[in-house]
């Protein structure tokens, strides 16, 4: 089967099965993907691989990103790539998070474990390269374990304002040198970290506020967050409330972080969430005047999607995207068969409009590329085993 | 991981600590192989971190080649995607400097 054998000479109706979702007012049509290498040949049309026309067709346009979030356009790839990208960057790309936590005095409110719970959940600004995945039969050590120790009480001041009441993740503090109860939580460190971390260590003197914490904010380099130096560890949100104190309470107690993935537990997510959307796509079927009864109908209802071409008088349908509240009204109105003989939505298949929502560890174009990396990973470690 | 193959044109394959977001990449590379007869996967229990993958060939390749190719799709297709993205930030960031300027 030749590859120069007119791809995309299929007749018109079936190249919009191929290519598009329908929107009916109840249900979508044509939803699957037709992936099948043989499905055209009786039309001559090779439907198998071909790399090259990947290659050609395959755009990524970023619309938004900062160092949190990322919007962008991902067209000419497969839904089953897609969706991939989409477990991997929820499930599979590792950060660090607090694992284990020795209480030595809690005399607050909360209780150990829901506190300990708590502090599983906070994002660190730790960079997971930096330390090798601790398995459950290994000593923790400063191969695999980051700690961090928080000491807080609570007292009334002489003025009689209080003084911590509000315990925040600004004031936990890293110890490069390990854990202070090595006998305890049988974690010990031989030459420490603080060599691992060597960015100027203002940010960390001024990690009281959360202004002074955006200010010192992970690198914003994306894609390049992983050349040092690195800042010390601490958390990527300095104003999350951990716990709130009366007068005389206290809370003392070392954290200890390591690496692991989202499939374990939620907490080592580096994302808040990731998702993508299909491109809509509206599409006039027939001739429609923008003066005739459904014509105003339709420029009522749809503001901005639809304009009335002055010369012919006709209606012209807009670029869907960024119309969605419209697109709804739209829907309803294909419940009505004068509208649906006149108009389609539709959504292109291979046209993703994907979003990244970094837990601001993690650049969220840098989490892109590591998902890539991993699954190309996947693919690579299969192939080696057969 | 292993095949169990009862002949070499068909076999099915059970993929340890890996699921769908493998599985049904290599499916959807195995099905766009013209000598792919059939292709699917399945997860026997959401639990088990398992993944049986079948695939049946025409004769022309036997099943261990039709996904080892899959595989060298996977990886080549990510390796173009992450010098596109490497692409498209450059490009955002282009115009982000020329925006604020």
């Amino acid at each position: 089967m030749g590859k120069d054998k007119g791809k995309g000479k299929l007749p018109e109706h079936l190249e919009l099965r191929r290519d598009f979702v329908t929107c009916g007012d109840r249900l979508n049509f044509n939803v699957n993907t037709i992936t099948s290498a043989n499905t055209f040949n009786a039309m001559g049309v090779d439907n198998s691989w071909d790399f090259a026309a990947f290659k050609d067709s395959f755009q990524i346009v970023i619309n938004k990103m900062d160092r949190e979030v990322m919007e962008f356009d991902m067209i000419g790839c497969d839904p089953a790539i897609a969706n991939a990208l989409r477990r991997i960057l929820i499930a599979e790309v590792p950060t660090v998070a607090i694992e284990h936590v020795f209480m030595i005095n809690n005399t607050s409110i909360i209780q150990d474990e829901v506190l300990s719970h708590r502090l599983g959940l906070v994002p660190l600004l730790v960079p997971p390269h930096l330390l090798e995945p601790k398995l459950a039969e290994e000593a923790p050590g400063e191969k695999n374990t980051v700690v961090f120790k928080l000491d807080v009480t609570c007292r009334r001041k002489p003025d009689g304002s209080l003084e911590n009441d509000k315990v925040l993740t600004s004031q936990l503090e890293w110890l490069p040198g390990g854990s202070e109860l090595p006998e305890e939580t049988t974690c010990r460190f031989a030459a420490g970290q603080a060599h691992l971390f060597t960015a100027s260590a203002a940010d960390a003197a001024a990690a009281s506020t959360s202004a002074a914490f955006a200010a010192a904010a992970a690198p914003p380099s994306p894609l390049g967050s992983t050349s040092g130096p690195y800042p010390r560890p601490r958390a990527v949100h300095g104003d999350i409330l951990l716990a709130k104190l009366r007068p005389g309470q206290t809370l003392q107690l070392e954290a200890h972080a390591t690496k692991g993935t989202g499939k374990e537990h939620a907490k080592w997510s580096p994302v808040a969430t990731a998702w993508y959307r299909l491109q809509p796509v509206v599409a006039l079927l027939k001739e429609v005047r923008a003066d005739s009864e459904e014509g105003k109908v339709l420029l009522e209802t749809c503001p901005g999607l639809f304009s009335a071409d002055e010369a012919t008088g006709l209606l012209r349908a807009g670029n869907a995207r960024g119309h969605e509240m419209v697109l709804e009204r739209l829907r309803r109105l294909l419940e009505q068969e004068r509208f649906s003989s006149c108009v389609a939505y539709r959504k292109r298949k291979d046209h993703f409009i994907f979003t990244i929502e970094s837990s601001g560890v993690l650049h969220p174009a840098e989490l892109l590329a590591q998902a890539l990396d991993i699954l190309a990973d996947k693919a690579n470690n299969l192939r080696d085993k057969l | 991981m292993e095949g169990e193959a009862t002949d070499f044109f068909a076999a099915t394959f059970s993929i340890e600590e890996e699921d769908h977001t493998l599985a049904n990449s290599l499916r959807f590379f195995l099905n766009k192989n013209p000598h792919v007869a059939f292709c699917g996967y399945s997860m026997p229990h959401p639990s088990e971190e398992l993944v049986n993958l079948r695939v049946q060939t025409t004769g022309k390749v036997t099943a261990m080649q039709a996904v080892k190719a899959a595989c060298e799709d996977v990886s080549q297709v990510c390796g173009h995607m992450r010098s596109t993205l490497q692409d498209a930030v450059h490009k955002f960031q282009a115009e982000e400097a020329a925006r604020k300027r």
